[in-house]
């Protein structure tokens, strides 16, 4: 019977594979060699640069690099050289944990911008805190990064080395319900999410403000984000009849989500947060992703003053990928780091002093200028004080803002 | 709405798809007694295949109904090639080596092919839209089927059709059953068993490309990952059918399918079963039902027909 246990092996390994998926690491561009005079201060970065995910991945780290380019350009520290070191998670936290890991045994690096994915953040917080390094996130949302895991009823701060300028599911979340409630007038949901962090977070901030504003939840089912078959539930979506879908999760499963329930004959839309603000997204939904909504944090980019220069600069860079939702935040995130080097500098008489991270983390706390977004700060927990979110939706196969505005508790 | 009915049609649809692809692993099992670990990345490259045609061999604009047979071509091409060579340079120096040496040759196989796919196909770094057909969804009765399910529905049964002629009827179907058989008697009654196995490999690996197509127009996109998750799929399919039977590894794609379906919509109704029903337990309440047929039914739902080669 060899064959046999043969083959329960391999079941078990097939299972196994399952839950695990790909793995490995792979290094990105970048390095850390010091060259020319003065001194090289790098500025990490951690996002996922392959799968899925990389669209928004390669937006921040092009952005960073713009950001980096320009402050060497602009000869912002005197005396010191500003390199990046991009490497890639593969969206996948474990990758996310070596990574720290890295980049905290690489002497020169005194800030790291990113990850894009809150669960990702959570393994790595607590390395960069160990190190005393610095670590800003231009994506996270999830509100337990910054005001700890009973942020609903005591807000603490657990770790005061990580910073973001993303806004949070707290405000995200309510701030859709808001708009689908009282401006797209929807009254009855059906909510999806991928049970990650960021989706599953948002995806309750949102049904608690829809329910507490009178609408109905009428179902809910959470997706694998593994397959692309979500056949079964766009018929649940259907037969719920729900006029409006809110899904919390990333464009890679809400484009395909969003066609499927449309192709079962529900012609609603698809309501999402910022991880569904991609181009994308309306690649992979098709053309019935006509009228799909995504929130996203900050005014649109294009529209702000502030960030015509950045757009303008990342264009004649040349980048081969598009800057995504987060380019602007990761720019406004590496130009943090920047200002907090310049200032660690500038009270250690032009010089690095021997404790840079622990100096970089402090001065972090109060920095403060105009970036792309808009003013660009940190309250006490390590969250932007620009509260701005604004809704996008889907016109003519792009996102087009409908509404900005900052959400009141 | 009773939407049992729009459940069994979308459970069924994914389940001919897990069946074309179970077939691939269950022909190559039946004859070298190998778990082909890299068919799904067979499967994959098939899709890219048909892509490749339509992206940079057909002429920008042509109609889907022209380029589709020829995509259909190109995407078996692409497999088969890769599942002979993958043969030939990989399994062949292997075959009187232990069992485990190929099945983790099969591991290195697939990974190396998701690689080459990422590495060097333009854009594959990310999902790549696949071609799609146009026109509204059909309405049966309060069942709806997607113009892009079409292909599925008309490729899958004459796929099936075609398989099951070959091995019954032509001499090499039957040089193939009697080196599943006993590859040493075969080879004594003057079957060239080496090519048979070069056989197995193609049907399998053209069948799957046929499922990619599939895969493409229903979903839309291509990307490098595809094989992954679907490839464990369709062997757990071609095991939970009986693996080495053909019949049963369609039939265990429809039935694992239909179970998935079935568990996403129905489970969650079932008083205190709420947690459990969402889509995200899917995949368990699959591996629940093949445990459960390995339990009463060891050589799985029909049966392997090699089971007296222990």
């Amino acid at each position: 019977m060899r064959q046999r246990s043969l083959i329960a092996i391999t079941a078990a390994l097939a299972a196994g594979a399952l839950t695990l998926t790909a793995c490995g690491s792979r290094d990105g561009d970048g390095g850390s060699d010091s060259s020319g005079g003065g001194t090289t201060v790098v500025i990490g970065v951690d996002a996922p640069l392959t799968g899925d995910l990389s669209a928004l991945g390669l937006g921040i780290k092009n952005s960073v690099d713009l950001a980096v380019k320009t402050a060497n350009k602009e000869k912002f520290v005197e005396g010191v050289t500003f390199k990046i070191e991009a490497l890639d998670d593969q969206a996948q936290p474990s990758s996310g944990q070596q990574n720290a890991t890295k980049l905290v045994a690489n002497k020169d690096v005194l800030g790291v911008v990113g990850p894009l994915n809150s669960n990702i953040a959570e393994s790595m917080q607590k390395v960069f805190d160990d190190a005393n390094l610095v670590e800003v996130s231009p994506a996270n949302t999830n509100p337990a990064l910054t005001q700890g895991p009973d942020w609903q009823t005591k807000k603490e701060r657990p770790y005061k080395s990580y910073f973001r300028t993303a806004t949070t599911d707290a405000i995200q979340g309510p701030f859709a319900a808001q708009y689908v409630y009282n401006d797209a007038k929807k009254k009855k949901v059906f909510v999806i999410d991928d049970k990650k962090t960021y989706g599953a977070g948002l995806a309750a901030t949102f049904s608690a403000e829809f329910k507490k504003l009178g609408g109905q939840v009428v179902g809910t089912e959470h997706i694998d984000p593994e397959t692309k078959d979500f056949s079964a539930v766009a018929t649940k979506v259907k037969s719920s009849g729900a006029d409006v879908v809110y899904y919390g999760g990333e464009y890679p499963q809400a484009g395909p989500l969003s066609k499927q329930i449309k192709a079962a004959g529900a012609n609603i839309p698809l309501v999402g947060g910022d991880g569904i603000y991609s181009a994308d997204f309306i690649k992979l939904a098709g053309a019935t992703a006509t009228g799909d909504l995504a929130t996203s944090v900050g005014a649109p980019v294009e529209e702000l003053p502030s960030a015509k220069e950045f757009v303008a600069n990342y264009k004649a860079e040349g980048y081969k990928e598009a800057y995504e939702a987060y380019g602007g935040y990761s720019y406004d995130s590496a130009w943090a780091i920047i200002e907090a080097v310049k200032k660690v500098v500038d009270d250690n008489n032009g010089e690095l002093p021997e404790d840079a991270r622990a100096k970089v983390t402090e001065a972090m706390q109060g920095v403060s200028f105009d970036g792309v977004t808009g003013k660009v700060s940190f309250d006490e927990f390590g969250d932007a004080t620009n509260k701005q979110l604004t809704v996008y939706s889907v016109e003519n196969g792009a996102w087009k803002p409908a509404k900005s505005g900052t959400y009141e508790g | 709405m009773n939407e049992l009915p729009q459940q069994l049609v979308n459970g069924l649809l994914l389940g001919s798809m897990y069946g074309l692809v179970a077939i691939g692993y269950t022909m190559v099992y039946g004859i070298v007694q190998l778990i082909n670990f890299a068919h799904g990345e067979i499967f994959m490259v098939g899709g890219f295949g048909a892509l490749t045609v339509y992206l940079y061999v057909l002429p920008d604009g042509t109609s889907l109904w022209v380029a589709l047979p020829l995509m259909l071509i190109g995407g078996i091409i692409v497999a088969i090639l890769v599942a002979v060579g993958a043969e030939r340079f990989a399994y062949r120096p292997l075959r009187t080596a232990p069992r485990l040496a190929p099945l983790i040759t099969a591991i290195g196989l697939s990974l190396a092919l998701q690689q080459a796919v990422w590495a060097w196909y333009p854009d594959a770094r990310s999902a790549i839209t696949f071609p799609q057909i146009d026109g509204g969804p059909f309405e049966i009765g309060s069942v709806t089927i997607q113009t892009g399910d079409i292909f599925l529905l008309v490729a899958a049964p004459i796929s099936m059709a075609i398989l099951a002629y070959f091995v019954m009827k032509t001499r090499t179907g039957r040089g193939m059953q009697a080196t599943a058989q006993d590859p040493d008697t075969a080879k004594l009654m003057g079957i060239n068993t080496d090519r048979i196995i070069v056989v197995a490999f193609a049907l399998g690996a053209a069948f799957a490309a046929v499922g990619a197509v599939a895969y493409g127009l229903k979903y839309g996109e291509v990307q490098f990952r595809m094989g992954f998750i679907l490839g464990l799929k369709a062997f757990t399919a071609a095991v939970l059918g009986g693996i080495g039977n053909i019949y049963g590894a369609m039939l265990g794609g429809l039935v694992l399918g239909v179970a998935e379906a079935l568990s996403t919509a129905y489970i969650s109704d079932i008083p205190g079963m709420d947690q459990f029903g969402s889509q995200s337990w899917a995949n368990v309440w699959a591996f629940v039902l093949l445990i459960l047929v390995l339990l009463f039914r060891p050589q799985g739902l029909l049966g392997e027909r090699v089971a007296d080669r222990a």
